[in-house]
């Protein structure tokens, strides 16, 4: 143990005493927070509008907020050694139950994504590993030095394609792209060389037409749909012709909440869930989207300076692949909405309606949160 | 115990990591930063593209078809009127499973397998907005019931109501004022796109076409903000349509109904009118049809049926029947002779029955002739010729004037053009003369020509509608006067431009006129005589008749009677008898009303045809003078 690297290695303004901040007293870190609040409370608005004023949902929105958030700061306090001790067994149990969701899963939507506990409720595993595949990398990788060899690398990608191909396979496009997302994310910081990088990208193109004809046809659909959606325009070009109309047709400063005649009046599908940014973008412009932006970068910034900040390893490995997640989520989402990437199921992070990521995502700040201010294990 | 967290925190570590989290940002920053120049081009730079597509996406010009125009007769009958018909449509961007949907209301309603083909001809064809495409074009009260009770679980289908023609006299007034029938693809190439907008129907025969932009209106237009299940939420404006006019006409719906009971099943054609103002008060053809069925769609055997018929009942014969005049062309032919001076009143000619062009064998026979009675009408002035109708005084006659002058002198009654102001789709007929022959038959004009000419056969083609026109010149003494539908209207119609009138007949003198008129109100009233000295129509018509009616008999042949043999209508077949004509005015003094009556392979024309005027002059006449 190099306990001289330790005492070094400390934030200098923590170092040998004790903040009387309360929110730090609270394990919480205040810019995050700060960030996250402006940003769930914007979205509040925004889904409150998409959801036509129906104060119900949005109560219902916001309970499962503050679920989430009470979830976060009881997940800051935890240590970040707990987490590194928890992980193999969370992995396995999450990948599990993804086996146990293509076995006996709910079909809904001609797809298996949930599994029905005792009737009670309804548990989607594949939410569950957004969260465990970047902290399984990252234990993997976290007592190993960096740039890792080719067999820690196989292990790990291995690691992450199981249950990324658990989720494709029921199909679920969107959280795997996630899921995976979070995965490489982790590989890519532990140091995988330019090279490999390289060999990975020529490998991912040279599997390409393979990849295409594993997909499901309405998937193929989508993709071909973004370089041409004149072609059905009632069809599988509706949802893009209706999303840039309402992004577009918002102009500077958009036509004022509540006004938005494309999601209003129902051209906008999904308009409350995946395609909420056509809304925010319709009735508050290309400033409410800018600022939106900003928000995100804002959090991604701080995500990202807390993994650099981080002590070991596995604290910044896992840091920066949940903020890798996050970011791929609402760049997916946004790039999708405004045309640019074929749709997939991926909601606009906290302020899509719908509780699971919501929940998910905060729970993940939270871990990020016990990273950046618990210095001890 | 945890295991070693410190090996890797070493500060080249530190350093690669915070290398590895830069590059991190910079893609991430440069994706964002590629987001935001997206944004920028769909908000700002294509700002107008997309509002505007926003905004056709909401709002939705409905067009609000205009009422059309009511017809009424001269009386304040009305004639036409608009009624409620409920169509199901199909709100295809609603249907989610349209087989589906289809064989649920194929159980629940009969839809036939036309409706079914038209519907999908409509389906492939369509190409704009979503807009709701007709299933089955009328439903009854029972099956509106039963689409409404089972509406739940037939989302997309809707019953619409439109207003629709309806003819209260049905086959009555068919022929008189026409009917509107469904607008097809064929029409719309020609139609205004706007205007026609929504409208259905459009007038296609009589009246109803004649009149047809006044009586359509103008198409309003209604902006609503439609969501994307086609829902109207709100009208953002309105411009209403406006009505069409209405109308009346010279039809007199009494002397209508009586001109169709004069007739009763027997195929032929009245026409009356007032010859004073041209007014035409009945219009009848018969066999007629059902407008209403133009309305509301009938099955392809029905429509088969009509058209192919032999008795023709889509033939508007009052307009479009040409025949030969026969014997109603003496008059006409009297005034001819007088004004090209080739006869006078006092000329007596010898009639035998039998006629003989020089130098040839063919005889040409009176009308009464037959195998064991030569017949003829002994000594004959024009007077006596007219009321006996005397083909050998005609014969006579014809020939003296020849060809050419003859066919002159029937055009200014009217023949071989259309004198009608608004009566749509009249046939102008047929006038003969060399040049005509020589260019549609390539045969030169022989002098038999002029002897069939002379009592209205060979090639003389004329409708009803001319007939009773020629009998108003007589009826008005040379003054001629163009038969029109329209009495009156709200505002002036853009139809309404009548062509000049008419330059009177030139030729014969006041006196001859009157001399005419005496002689045909002989073929009526001169009775009482004894055989072969009444007027021809006397026996029929002329006996306890109220008024003096002017009038002139015709017969018509359809097939050629061989060289001495007779007529005989139980050898013919019922479609090639003679036709019957009478045309007639009265009061012979101061004509009120002019009536040709024909009737297809009736017989004779006194006996069949003037009785059928006698009725319809009384229905005219009578209640005005009980009424005095």
């Amino acid at each position: 143990m190099n306990g001289q690297d330790f005492i070094r290695d400390l934030p200098r303004t923590e170092a040998g005493s004790v903040s009387r901040n309360p929110v730090r007293q609270l394990g919480i870190d205040a810019i995050l927070w700060s960030a996250l609040i402006v940003v769930v409370i914007y979205g509040l608005f925004v889904l409150y509008s998409a959801v036509e004023k129906d104060s119900e949902a949005l109560f219902g929105q916001l309970l499962r907020i503050c679920l989430g958030l009470a979830l976060m700061v009881a997940a800051a306090q935890l240590r970040p050694g707990f987490y590194l001790r928890v992980t193999p067994a969370l992995y396995l149990f999450g990948t599990a139950l993804l086996g146990a969701v293509l076995l006996f899963g709910v079909e809904v939507n001609g797809s298996r994504r949930w599994l029905d506990v005792f009737g009670l409720m309804r548990f989607q595993p594949s939410e569950f590993m957004k969260i465990a595949v970047p902290l399984m990398v990252a234990w993997h990788f976290h007592d190993k030095p960096m740039s890792p060899s080719f067999k820690e690398l196989v292990i790990a990608v291995g690691l992450v394609a199981l249950p990324v191909a658990g989720i494709v396979m029921q199909p679920d496009l969107g959280t795997g792209i996630l899921v995976a997302a979070g995965g490489a994310g982790v590989i890519l910081l532990a140091g995988l060389s330019g090279r490999w990088i390289l060999y990975g990208l020529l490998a991912l193109a040279a599997a390409a037409p393979a990849l295409w004809f594993t997909l499901q046809e309405y998937q193929q659909r989508r993709i071909l749909t973004l370089f041409n959606p004149e072609q059905d325009p009632l069809g599988a070009g509706w949802n893009i012709i209706q999303s840039t109309t309402a992004l577009g047709s918002g102009g500077l400063f958009g036509k004022g909440l509540h006004n938005g005649t494309q999601s209003q009046l129902n051209f906008l599908p999904e308009s409350q869930t995946d395609f909420i940014m056509a809304v925010l973008g319709e009735e508050l412009g290309f400033a409410g989207v800018a600022a939106l932006l900003v928000l995100y970068m804002v959090i991604v910034v701080r995500g990202l300076v807390i993994a650099e900040q981080a002590t070991y390893t596995f604290g910044k490995l896992v840091a920066g692949a949940l903020t890798l997640v996050f970011f791929v989520y609402f760049f997916v989402n946004i790039a999708m909405v405004a045309g640019l990437l074929p749709v997939v199921g991926v909601p606009l992070p906290l302020v899509s309606y719908g509780g699971t990521s919501a929940i998910t995502l905060l729970l993940g700040f939270g871990i990020i949160m016990s990273i950046c201010n618990h210095k001890s294990w | 115990m945890p295991p070693n967290l410190f090996i890797e925190d070493r500060p080249a570590e530190r350093r690669a990591f915070a290398r590895r989290t830069l590059i991190l940002f910079v893609i991430m920053a440069g994706l964002v930063v590629g987001l935001l120049a997206r944004m920028l081009h769909l908000q700002v730079w294509q700002y107008e593209k997309y509002r505007t597509r926003s905004d056709e996406n909401r709002i939705e010009v409905v067009p609000v078809p205009p009422a059309r125009g009511l017809i009424f007769d001269r009386l304040g009958n009305r004639l036409v009127e608009n009624r409620p018909v409920f169509s199901l449509t199909l709100a295809l961007e609603r249907v989610d499973d349209l087989d589906q949907l289809l064989a649920d209301l194929s159980a629940l309603i009969p839809i036939s397998t036309e409706d079914l083909e038209q519907f999908e001809q409509r389906r492939r064809s369509h190409r704009r907005r979503p807009e709701p495409l007709v299933l089955k074009a009328t439903l009854d009260e029972e099956e509106i019931a039963v689409l409404a009770v089972n509406r739940h679980r037939l989302i997309g289908a809707q019953i619409e109501a439109q207003i629709a023609r309806h003819y209260p006299y049905g086959d009555l007034t068919a022929h008189a004022i026409g009917s509107v029938r469904r607008i097809t693809a064929e029409d719309m190439k020609t139609l205004g796109r706007v205007r026609y907008r929504r409208t259905n129907f459009i007038g296609k025969r009589g009246v109803e076409k004649f009149y047809e932009r006044s009586l359509h209106g103008e198409v309003g237009n209604k902006w609503v903000e439609t969501d994307a299940y086609g829902r109207h939420r709100q009208v953002l404006d309105f411009h209403p349509p406006t009505a069409g006019q209405n109308i009346s006409l010279h039809l007199d719906i009494r002397v209508q109904i009586a001109a169709a009971a004069a007739l009763g099943e027997r195929r032929g054609a009245v026409v009356a009118f007032d010859p004073k103002s041209g007014g035409i008060l009945a219009l009848v053809s018969n066999p007629s049809y059902d407008p209403n069925l133009f309305v509301t769609g009938m099955d392809p055997a029905h429509y088969q049926a009509l058209t192919s018929s032999r008795d023709a009942p889509l033939l508007n014969r009052a307009v479009n029947g040409l025949y030969a005049p026969g014997s109603t062309i003496k008059p006409i032919l009297g005034l001819a002779a007088l004004t090209h001076g080739v006869v006078d009143w006092q000329e007596e000619i010898v009639d035998r029955g039998a006629f003989r062009l020089p130098g040839q064998k063919r005889i040409y026979r009176d009308w009464n002739w037959t195998p064991t009675n030569p017949g003829g009408q002994g000594i004959v002035n024009l007077h006596r010729a007219i009321y006996r109708s005397s083909n050998i005084f005609f014969y006579n006659m014809g020939v003296r004037l020849q060809g050419e002058r003859m066919a002159a002198f029937f055009r200014q009654f009217g023949y071989g053009e259309v004198t009608a102001v608004d009566v749509a789709g009249t046939s102008p007929g047929v006038v003969p003369d060399a040049v005509w022959k020589q260019g549609t038959k390539g045969e030169p004009w022989y002098p038999g020509d002029n002897v069939n000419l002379s009592i209205g056969q060979g090639d003389l083609l004329v409708s009803p509608l001319q007939v009773a026109t020629a009998a108003a010149v007589l009826a008005n003494r040379g003054r001629r006067v163009r038969p029109r539908m329209l009495l009156t209207s709200g505002r002036p119609l853009v139809e309404d431009d009548p062509p000049l009138p008419l330059p009177p007949v030139s030729g014969p003198s006041a006196d001859d006129w009157e001399r005419m008129v005496d002689a045909m109100e002989a073929v009526v009233h001169r009775g009482d005589y004894g055989y072969g000295q009444n007027g021809t129509a006397w026996y029929y018509i002329g006996r306890g008749i109220a008024y003096r009616m002017a009038g002139k008999s015709g017969t018509a042949q359809v097939v050629e009677i061989k060289q001495g043999q007779k007529y005989e209508e139980s050898e013919h077949d019922e479609y090639s008898r003679k036709h019957a004509w009478f045309m007639a005015f009265a009061p012979a003094d101061d004509p009120e009303i002019v009536v040709s009556v024909l009737v297809e392979n009736g017989g004779g024309g006194s006996s069949v045809a003037a009785p059928v005027v006698r009725d319809v002059m009384d229905a005219y006449l009578l209640p005005q003078v009980a009424a005095l």
